[in-house]
């Protein structure tokens, strides 16, 4: 890698796209494009060898505005398509978006099974607690009395922990984040690239348009009072008795990650004919 | 008494009776001693306790289709022998072999006519340490059938090796029990001497020869989740990719199985996935992504009863329509079938070939019965069909994933290639991949994934067309076998037949099919489904020039040559 080490320093804005983002003004995602391609230059990767993979939603469109390689997949199944390229390229960095409907509602099953699996990659779910391209519908994290067309009155449904999950299932990296503190978030998804297996951030990212209320939310989120813990019980229970704004990191474990040994092929396809011959 | 140059035999018990391990063993020593076979097998669905029958041919020829008459059935017991119902036909020259001390042989053996010989099979494993029925009953076949002692002990040495000397000696003692009991037997139906051949022949199941396809194409990642009957494809995949520097991941269901495939070829690995029609089912709106994103995939389905749950451990052909036609919005892909056990490397090595050359998901519809079942055949060919992406080169200026391209493929950037970076969508997009709403690029890019398929070459491949007679049996997939064999007996009794059963389902190729049925007076159509699919496809693409009939039946039963011979030379 010669050239890269001659080549100028990559800032944040080599790693955006020239594609305008058709966020509404005001959503919290644009904070979290910024953090991302902050983060990128951080770490100094040439964007070819990032793939930013995603489902559908208003959180997916990200990949088309980074200037890495992208994935906008069907609904839900991101993590899956993620971990088939990783696993398969291993040499890629490998960064997966997804919002609190796509990930946790339709693609809830792969969520369980890659922090099981551990692939090393990193999973950014930007949370509004509301499906917003569809026009405000609850999603697993909207609260239960939170009024809507689809839901009068409100779900009556307790709401999804997504981080309790993510430890519960062998996530070795959780942490939470909130879009509006740009620095902290940036310095997170350093980290969580960087750490191995699979790295799970929440970042709550308002939604301005279908919960005005969400605004609130910069002056609800404060640091996390306790360093983070590599000891998961310890972590589940400091998230479970948390009021959900505390942010920074709050689990690191040392799982090793998933990688199958792959491109070492140790015999030739004539030797695995043998079998059939008689 | 003149020998016969194929006969049918079935080995039947409950399961966990070991009836499935002597049709083995039997298959693997009549190959040995240079026949031809093919061995099914017929299970009900419980894992242990049900019912379990060994369906071998063996023949001096290559043979494709189902067994039919039975010359030998052996009931190692008959517990559960009568859910068989009419899948196992006796005539009045079939052998049935009887435990004398069990129970009686079902009715629907029997009343045919046919002769019962009891042999006490339980009662002399018994008296051998470690003795088992099931090769007592290995001994009785391999000594009516003319296999000798030396063309059938020495497979028990090597394929119980790991079971222990023990067990090896007792496997032998029983055969050899078996031979003695039935030594003065008369059995009238003895396989013809094999032809003397330099050929080598290789013993294979469909799913396992599907598999090598895949590799032999290039395929390097397979991720999947567990499926009867496809299962059998994953388990030869699993430890022999992992050998070819590859790698097989277990998901969590199909929707994840599909998507980590689309996510490896992407990456630029080649990528399977096999499934049967439930799994399908939940792959279709990946299949989809793959179309509209251009990423080659190869989805084996090894087809059974449908719908739903349907029969899993039965063969169909019943996911016609949900493959050719399943996929939302206008979704031109590639669907092939393989029409034989050796087919099944060649189609599914030629599907990745496809896939690869016109970054397109293929599906390969293969079934159960060919997939489960395992034949001694002829060392299939070498062929040349190595999948060869169109993948960018040194990327100069700004790089259009979708540009527009005569053979309307367009060169692909891989992750890791410097000025490449495209993001893959599932949106409508424009050539360069950005989403668009757009009229324009609607249609162009609908045009583009249309006419790279259409406009491509496919070869004699497309299709096996065989005979010119002015009856054409129009067939496909696992079916041609039986299709041939009537065609062949029909050809003996002075009626040319036709057979023409297309490789490629999807697209559909016009021209090569016209001059397949140029000149045809009657057609035949021949297909394992309830609802005539293959039929209704056949009108919906093609021209019929001449009168049609119809044979479709659903599963489980296969139909079978003697059905397809009745219908021919009922249509005089």
């Amino acid at each position: 890698m010669s050239i890269a080490n001659v080549a100028p320093a990559l800032k944040p804005a080599d790693y955006k796209s020239d594609t305008t983002p058709i966020w509404c003004p005001g959503c919290g995602d644009y904070h979290v494009l910024l953090s991302f391609t902050r983060a990128f230059a951080r770490l100094g990767l040439p964007p070819e060898e990032i793939v930013v993979v995603s489902g559908i939603g208003c959180s997916s469109r990200i990949p088309a505005y980074t200037n890495c390689y992208g994935f906008h997949g069907v609904h839900g199944r991101s993590l899956a398509l993620a971990a088939g390229l990783k696993v398969a390229r291993p040499d890629l960095t490998v960064v997966v978006a997804s919002g609190d409907g796509d990930g946790y509602s339709i693609g809830g099953n792969h969520f369980l099974h890659a922090c099981r699996r551990n692939v090393d990659m990193t999973y950014v779910v930007m949370d509004n607690h509301i499906y917003g391209m569809t026009k405000g519908q609850p999603s697993p994290t909207t609260e239960p009395e939170f009024d809507t067309a689809l839901s009068p009155g409100g779900t009556g449904l307790r709401p999804f922990h997504p981080l309790v999950i993510a430890l519960a299932s062998g996530a070795n990296f959780v942490a939470r984040c909130f879009s509006g503190e740009l620095n902290q978030t940036t310095d997170v998804l350093v980290e969580a690239i960087q750490h191995p297996g699979f790295s799970f951030v929440e970042i709550l990212s308002p939604c301005v348009t279908f919960r005005p209320d969400e605004r609130a939310w910069k002056q609800l989120v404060h640091p996390a009072p306790v360093a983070a813990t590599n000891d998961p019980g310890k972590a589940a229970r400091r998230i479970m008795t948390d009021d959900g704004f505390n942010i920074g990191i709050l689990y690191r474990g040392d799982r090793s990650p998933y990688q199958p040994p792959i491109g070492m092929a140790t015999i030739d396809l004539s030797e695995l004919e043998k079998e059939f011959e008689r | 008494m003149e020998a016969s140059s194929s006969v049918s035999v079935a080995i039947m018990g409950s399961g966990g009776a070991g009836a499935l391990t002597t049709g083995s063993f039997l298959l693997e020593a009549a190959s040995t001693a240079g026949w031809y076979g093919l061995f099914s097998r017929t299970l009900g669905p419980q894992i242990r306790g049900g019912e379990a029958a060994a369906l071998l041919r063996l023949a001096v020829d290559p043979v494709e289709g189902a067994p039919e008459l039975y010359d030998l059935i052996i009931g190692i017991d008959w517990l559960n022998a009568q859910r068989f119902g009419a899948e196992i036909q006796t005539g009045p020259h079939s052998l049935v072999i009887s435990d004398s001390g069990g129970e009686e042989p079902p009715p629907n053996l029997t009343q045919s006519g046919a002769r019962i010989v009891a042999v006490p099979m339980k009662d002399m494993a018994k008296a051998i340490p470690h003795g088992r029925p099931n090769m007592i009953a290995l001994g009785i076949a391999c000594r009516l059938l003319g296999l000798a002692p030396e063309q059938v002990l020495p497979l028990v040495g090597r394929q119980l090796a790991d079971k222990g000397a023990a067990a090896v000696e007792a496997s032998r003692a029983a055969i050899q029990a078996g031979y003695g009991a039935v030594a003065d037997l008369e059995f009238d139906t003895r396989l013809a001497a094999p032809n003397p051949s330099s050929v080598s022949r290789w013993l294979i199941s469909g799913n396992e020869a599907t598999a090598l396809g895949a590799m032999r194409g290039g395929v390097r990642f397979a991720a999947a989740y567990p499926i009867t009957p496809a299962t059998e494809i994953l388990e030869w995949l699993a430890p022999s990719l992992a050998k070819a520097g590859g790698v097989l991941l277990q998901a969590e269901d199909e929707l994840a199985a599909i998507n980590m495939i689309i996510g490896s070829s992407f990456g630029g690995t080649p990528a399977l996935t096999a499934t049967s029609g439930p799994g399908l089912s939940l792959m279709i709106e990946a299949l989809g992504l793959a179309t509209a994103a251009e990423i080659p995939v190869v989805v084996v389905d090894v087809m059974r009863g449908g719908p739903s749950t349907g029969i899993p451990t039965k063969s169909e052909q019943a996911d016609l329509n949900i493959a050719v036609y399943g996929l939302h919005g206008d979704a031109p892909h590639l669907v092939v079938a393989p029409q034989s056990v050796g087919d099944c490397l060649f189609t599914t090595q030629w599907a990745t070939y496809l896939a690869e050359t016109l970054q397109s998901p293929a599906i390969v519809l293969s079934d159960q019965f060919m997939g489960q079942s395992r034949a001694a055949i002829p060392r299939p060919a070498d062929v040349a069909f190595i999948g060869a992406r169109t993948v960018a080169g040194d990327i100069a200026g700004a790089y259009k994933r979708y540009a527009m391209a005569a053979n309307g493929v367009s060169p692909m950037a891989i992750p890791g290639m410097r000025g490449g970076q495209y993001t893959a969508d599932g949106l409508t997009h424009s050539e360069r991949g950005t989403p668009t709403s757009g009229a324009t690029d609607h249609l162009t890019q609908l045009d583009k994934r249309r006419d790279k398929l259409n406009g491509f070459s496919f070869g004699e491949h497309w299709a096996t067309v065989e005979g010119n007679g002015a009856l054409a049996i129009l067939v496909w997939g696992s079916l041609t076998g039986a299709a041939r064999e009537a065609a062949g007996r029909a050809a003996a009794d002075g009626i040319e037949v036709r057979l023409v059963a297309p490789r490629l389902l999807s697209p559909v190729q016009p021209e090569q099919f016209a001059a397949a049925l140029d000149g045809v007076e009657r057609i035949l159509v021949v297909e394992q489904t309830h609802g005539a699919q293959f039929h209704h496809y056949l009108r919906a693409h093609y021209d019929l020039p001449a009168p049609v009939r119809v044979l479709n039946r659903p599963g489980p039963l296969p139909i079978t040559a003697s059905e397809i011979q009745r219908a021919i030379t009922e249509w005089r």
